[in-house]
């Protein structure tokens, strides 16, 4: 017996399913005295809260949504906001980030310090002061709507949001839209064609100019076949506000507006140290076959610093989506503010709420973090 | 985050708590009263400069702490908003909620609370700018309306405009001072909320004569004490520390003639109210003067309804619907026999 003790790998053994037991003792007496207390109070539990009706109204909704509408839907409205918050902030932060990142390597001095200071001003603040200060700016520094200032042809910007004219969706419409899909899946073929071409003859064909100049020309073709019958909604002053066109409020400005700032920063410096990772040498090598400093950084520089610049990058995309449930300090109707804000404190389901959110950010976050991993697997070095 | 975290907390505490009754024992052991309140809306409870809290909320947790324990500074405010409010009862972090808190038929069956009262009648109203140009609700169509979230507010509105045929664009916030905030930069051309809520926020901005309240008023909202169910002894005192709060004045008993009553008075309504005659305090677990503790400490309904939010305040709310049964208004004690 006292053998078999001393034995490293029994005790291993021993030890793990003793701290097994203690886990689950635990979460069972978690459960049973949360079922207890609740039945002791006379809280109702269960989902069928999710098929009554929520009876407030939520101004900012992609899906179609009136007060007469379930708790259900209000969970669909929250986790769509959630998704386009995250969308927008992921793609916005992405090209910001990668500016900045470049920038801040750059030879010239004033534009590498400006950078520099950029990324420490914006890193080190604590992202929701940034929310509640551009919000602040924005509600402060705009005008009401009978004093609205026209930006451009149709745009207007109040304190009430910012109101753009919106397409009519028409043939016209449709087929501008398609053609630009259609181009873009000839520039993927053009450009395999054109890599494989160079591999066996050596001959460069330009896919960007080409590439550039096929998404100006096919789709302005488009227009003039399909009828040429772009018509707008123009926004209109109207009683108390703008009426028609599309509007974007304060709330989700100000919210994209700090989260793209704020993780835009982190980006820049996965990828400046992705560039910087990659050694001297690669590049003076490059540059004695006798590349160009742009097909350098093309084909040498920038496939190993994505490398290196990926598995960061992934942890800044599912901080985004975390930290947009700071929206519930500005009343953005995301998940955090609409659902587990609003619906918890009509219906008071406070366990069954608070679960499902956090299940939903679960769940964003694993198949974000699943995406990314396949991607950088794909762009790990294929070792011959 | 910290809302969340607050509100997850109190989920967790749910969890984690093992099943206790016996609020007073606890209290009588503590020493003081914890009692939730808004702490952001003058005349019902709000934080004043020199840190001193006020407002008839917060007298109503003074009330309960002068019966209970004979003293009515022995109150542990907790400031929670509309969100918090019913999460912290539940999980115990408070024994008392009294922030202007509607008693519904919902949350009277569902969340696990019951109301012991109603210490102020209410109903729902609209505040707009003067330079609107708005005299009714009914011309409101369209209108952005700052709302605070997780309140009745946000369904009335949601009703009344939709009965009316009109539209609207709710702005909702979590703390008043936020509504107040959006509405002052005119992020939302009304607010709304109960009107007697509304005359306090008017208070609150920069330039009050600006801004008038709409004579419509939409909803009822009776505004109560709560307590958590299945303490029914904490409950009868919370809900009788209120009632005697309302006797007092029916009876004719001020802080000021308190004393000198207590002495005189052959009145035999007055006598049990004030412990002298009958077995009123031990019914409830309590000292035979707790009543009179909050008449000399707190003061009669009348009372506190005048120092918080009556004529003289900057509220200026008319007795109205609070009046005593016997002036035409609703406040009603049932007998102390």
């Amino acid at each position: 017996m006292m053998q078999l003790l001393r034995n490293q790998k029994v005790r291993g053994i021993i030890f793990q399913v003793l701290t097994i037991i203690g886990l689950v003792a635990f979460l069972w007496y978690i459960g049973s005295n949360t079922v207890a207390n609740i039945e002791q109070r006379g809280i109702k539990t269960g989902f069928a809260f999710l098929n009554s009706t929520a009876g407030f109204g939520i101004d900012e909704s992609p899906i179609e949504f009136s007060q007469s509408d379930t708790h259900f839907r209000v969970f669909l409205v929250g986790l769509s906001n959630t998704l386009i918050i995250g969308f927008v902030g992921i793609v916005f932060a992405t090209l910001l980030g990668l500016i900045i990142g470049v920038l801040r390597l750059s030879n010239n001095w004033l534009i590498k310090k400006i950078a520099a200071a950029y990324i420490d001003l914006f890193r080190n603040i604590p992202v929701l002061l940034q929310i509640l200060f551009w919000y602040n700016v924005v509600l402060k520094a705009l005008p009401v709507p009978r004093q609205s200032i026209e930006l451009a042809g149709g745009i207007f910007m109040n304190n009430r949001g910012l109101y753009i004219p919106r397409p009519e969706w028409n043939t016209t419409t449709m087929a501008v839209i398609a053609s630009f899909f259609v181009v873009a899946i000839i520039i993927y073929f053009i450009n395999k064609w054109a890599n494989k071409r160079q591999e066996e003859t050596g001959e460069y064909f330009p896919v960007i100019l080409v590439g550039i100049a096929m998404f100006i020309i096919v789709p302005t073709i488009t227009y003039f076949l399909s009828g040429a019958n772009f018509n707008f909604d123009y926004p209109q002053l109207k009683g108390f506000n703008f009426r028609g066109g599309k509007s974007i409020s304060p709330e989700f400005l100000a919210l994209t507006f700090a989260l793209v700032i704020y993780t835009a920063t982190f980006i820049a410096e996965a990828i400046r140290s992705g560039i910087e990772a990659v050694k001297k040498g690669q590049k003076e090598a490059a540059a004695s076959l006798g590349l160009s400093p742009y097909q350098s950084l093309k084909l040498v520089v920038l496939p190993q610093a994505i490398r290196i610049a990926i598995p960061p990058t992934i942890n800044q995309y599912l901080n985004l989506i975390k930290n947009s449930s700071l929206a519930t300090a500005v009343g953005y109707p995301e998940i955090v503010t609409v659902f587990s804000g609003t619906s918890l404190n009509q219906t008071g389901q406070a366990i069954e709420i608070i679960a499902m959110t956090m299940l939903v950010y679960l769940t964003i976050s694993l198949i974000v973090s699943a995406i990314l991993n396949w991607f950088n697997h794909k762009m790990k070095i294929k070792e011959r | 985050m910290t809302k969340i975290a607050k509100l997850s907390l109190a989920a967790l505490a749910l969890i984690g708590m093992s099943a206790t009754a016996g609020t007073l024992e606890d209290t009588k052991k503590n020493g003081y009263v914890k009692c939730g309140i808004d702490g952001g809306l003058p005349g019902f409870s709000e934080i004043l400069s020199g840190g001193e809290y006020k407002g008839i909320d917060v007298d109503g947790c003074r009330a309960v702490a002068a019966a209970v324990l004979g003293d009515a500074k022995k109150v542990k405010f907790v400031s929670l908003n509309a969100k918090e409010r019913f999460a912290a009862l539940q999980s115990g972090e408070i024994d008392l909620l009294v922030r202007n808190t509607t008693w519904t038929q919902t949350r009277d069956t569902s969340l696990g609370l019951n109301f012991a009262g109603v210490n102020f009648y209410d109903g729902q109203g609209f505040m707009v700018r003067k330079d609107l140009g708005v005299k009714s609700a009914k011309e409101l169509d369209g209108a952005s309306v700052c709302i605070q979230t997780g309140t009745t507010t946000e369904l009335n509105v949601a009703d009344y405009f939709r009965s009316n045929g009109m539209t609207y664009k709710s702005v909702a916030y979590d703390a008043n001072d936020q509504v107040v905030k959006a509405y002052e930069s005119g992020r939302c051309d009304v607010l709304t909320s109960d009107s007697s809520q509304l005359y306090g926020l008017r208070t609150k901005l920069k330039n009050p004569k600006a801004h008038m309240v709409l004579p419509e008023i939409i909803s009822k909202e009776p505004l109560g004490p709560v307590v958590r169910q299945g303490d029914d002894v904490w409950f009868n005192i919370v809900k009788w520390s209120f009632n005697a709060m309302v006797a007092a004045e029916e009876a004719g008993i001020t802080s000021k003639n308190v004393d000198k009553l207590k002495k005189t008075s052959t009145n035999p309504t007055i006598k049990r109210i004030l412990g002298t005659e009958g077995k009123m305090g031990a019914n409830l677990g309590l000292s035979k003067d707790w009543a009179y503790n909050i008449i000399k400490q707190v003061g009669n309904y009348g009372e506190v309804f005048e120092r918080n939010v009556g004529k003289n305040t900057p509220l200026r709310i008319e007795r109205g619907i609070n009046a005593l049964w016997t002036n035409g208004g609703l406040q009603y004690s049932p007998p102390f026999r």
